[in-house]
């Protein structure tokens, strides 16, 4: 049941950095790990499929296939490495550590909590594209300064599939839970979007599923700006990922108070 | 956020006449067709130590939630800290420290960083929390420990440390959720000897407890509250003397049973059988002990009544889940 108290909109202060620092001085702690297991997963995509395929595809859409599936990794780190934080790592400061239990009973509200986690997964994010786009400038496909732009789109993606994240955290029983938002949300994103191969290859109707799915408008904005080219249609891509990010955001506050605030 | 005045709360002068640092009237609160609380009445005074006591499901810890604006009530008024929850429950909090029932220390952290860490939640300053901080440790007789991680800590030592971390923003109430379930007996007179140590200082202590050794020893004054409502408040030698008979002959044995119920219960005011034992209450227990005193088969204790005493009579012998 969802009453009215729980429908309000959100109550947001400041108070959420201190929240916000607390993760960041964990993950300091574990860095090294942490950003290994970000994004050798994406790296060992990029080298063995941008190698191995890329030999006989020398190019798509007037890329290098390296190139090409480098934009689609840094877009893919993007994402994986949100949902990850947003799911697994807030879960077990909700729910096995009961972190946030114990900070909200010092002068912070559950919307504080919820606001810094959601900042906080978008901010992982930027630390993994990060480290991608050292590997894509290193390889030399870099091409101009405007690589640089998909730090802030990373962070943007972070908010969007941080906040789908922190939805499955509220609903979540338990960690295996979040093994459906994997296979049957994140996986077909990453098959339809045009992480591997170019959305204009699809039937019409994979396209049109297509343009509606937040990954493929970061992969719109990043591929050109990895090329060296202003993207199209800027806000608009921009505007759809912002759109999910803040709805997705609300409907986690609401689950989440209903969770915890009874 | 205001760093170093947070803990001070707004500027303004405080009311000089708030003497009462936590109000509740008339709280109500259910989980769907469940009332957990039925109406509840309480204050607690500036300095005293209140117990609130029940049995598991009592509505003890729903009652805690919904004074610290983690709940909304379904009906009534509370006040802490002279500011009105849940409505400005994040005010008063920021004057309020919380010893959950369960640990919630973090457990990436030493010890010295949970406490560090706490404090920034309250918007203290590094300086404040610098001075603080070997003051809370020592409290906490965890002074040789600050740099170690918590994981390698007893469940005794976590317990202080929660303490010590409530302490962190110099609260005006402390609230304590069971302080003391799941420690041995040398780890709870360490809590009970820190509590003291504050009382001592003037602080207002509230605490739920189902050990009635812990509430004797600490609360100034007691509620005993059962299926959310109060059924008796008071202090403690007050509301023994209100209820229970002052002297307890506590019979145990085989034949104990037997010799309740042939000979016991016309020289008892009252008997209540639990098990082996045969409890009888009496204004005078002198004609109980010269008769046992002729008795085989029978073990017996003589003792004055306790709060034991008074909340199995108010709250019942039954099993509580």
């Amino acid at each position: 049941m969802i009453s009215v108290s729980l429908i309000r909109a959100p109550e947001l202060s400041l108070r959420w950095i201190p929240v916000w620092r607390r993760n960041l001085l964990v993950w300091r702690k574990l860095a090294i790990a942490s950003v290994l297991g970000n994004i050798a997963d994406p790296l060992l995509y990029m080298l063995a499929l941008g190698y191995g395929i890329g030999s006989f595809v020398p190019e798509v859409g007037g890329m290098k296939y390296i190139a090409f599936i480098g934009t689609g990794m840094v877009c893919q780190s993007a994402m994986f490495t949100s949902s990850f934080e947003a799911m697994y790592s807030a879960f077990s400061r909700m729910h096995v550590q009961r972190t946030w239990e114990a900070i909200i009973n010092a002068p912070l509200s559950l919307d504080d909590v919820v606001l810094a986690e959601w900042i906080w997964a978008a901010t992982k994010s930027v630390m993994s594209v990060m480290a991608i786009l050292a590997v894509v400038l290193v390889l030399g496909f870099g091409h101009s300064w405007l690589a640089f732009w998909v730090l802030p789109l990373g962070f943007i993606v972070g908010l969007t599939f941080g906040a789908f994240g922190l939805v499955m955290n509220s609903l979540a029983p338990g960690y295996d839970f979040f093994t459906y938002f994997f296979t049957l949300v994140l996986t077909p994103m990453l098959l339809l979007s045009g992480v591997f191969f170019p959305v204009d290859q699809m039937p019409a109707a994979l396209q049109g599923v297509a343009k509606t799915l937040p990954l493929s408008h970061a992969i719109d904005v990043a591929r050109p700006l990895l090329s060296g080219r202003i993207p199209d249609n800027i806000p608009l891509h921009i505007a759809v990922l912002l759109a999910y990010a803040f709805v997705a955001y609300y409907v986690a506050l609401v689950l989440t108070r209903r969770r915890l605030l009874k | 956020m205001t760093a170093g005045t947070g803990q001070e709360g707004p500027g303004v002068p405080r009311p000089s006449r708030d003497d009462v640092v936590l109000a509740v009237a008339g709280l109500r609160k259910s989980y769907g067709d469940n009332e957990v609380v039925r109406g509840l009445d309480f204050a607690i005074r500036r300095g005293e130590c209140f117990g609130l006591l029940g049995p598991n499901g009592a509505g003890k810890t729903t009652t805690l939630r919904c004074c610290l604006g983690l709940t909304d009530p379904n009906a009534g008024t509370i006040t802490l800290v002279g500011e009105p929850v849940p409505k400005a429950a994040r005010e008063a909090r920021i004057r309020v420290g919380v010893v959950p029932q369960m640990d919630n220390l973090d457990p990436d952290f030493t010890v010295t960083e949970n406490l560090r860490i706490y404090g920034r939640y309250f918007g203290i300053s590094s300086a404040t929390l610098s001075e603080r901080l070997p003051r809370l440790l020592d409290f906490a007789g965890l002074a040789s420990k600050g740099a170690v991680s918590i994981r390698t800590l007893s469940g005794g030592m976590k317990r202080r440390l929660t303490l010590a971390r409530a302490l962190v923003n110099d609260p005006e109430l402390l609230i304590l959720d069971e302080p003391t379930t799941g420690l041995d007996p040398q780890a709870r007179h360490l809590i009970w000897d820190g509590l003291r140590q504050l009382l001592s200082q003037g602080k207002t202590i509230l605490l739920t407890t189902h050990f009635m050794d812990e509430a004797e020893r600490l609360c100034s004054r007691l509620a005993v509250i059962d299926h959310g409502r109060m059924i008796a408040s008071d202090t403690p030698r007050a509301l023994i003397r209100a209820h229970v008979e002052p002297e307890v002959v506590e019979v145990y044995g085989d034949e104990a049973r037997r010799w309740a119920d042939a000979r016991g219960r016309a020289l008892a005011d009252r008997i209540e059988i639990a098990g082996e034992t045969a409890f009888c209450y009496a204004k005078d227990a002198a004609a109980l002990l010269a008769d046992l005193g002729g008795q085989n088969g029978v073990r017996y204790l003589h003792r004055p009544a306790n709060l034991e005493d008074l909340f199995i009579k108010l709250t019942g012998r039954e099993l509580r889940d």
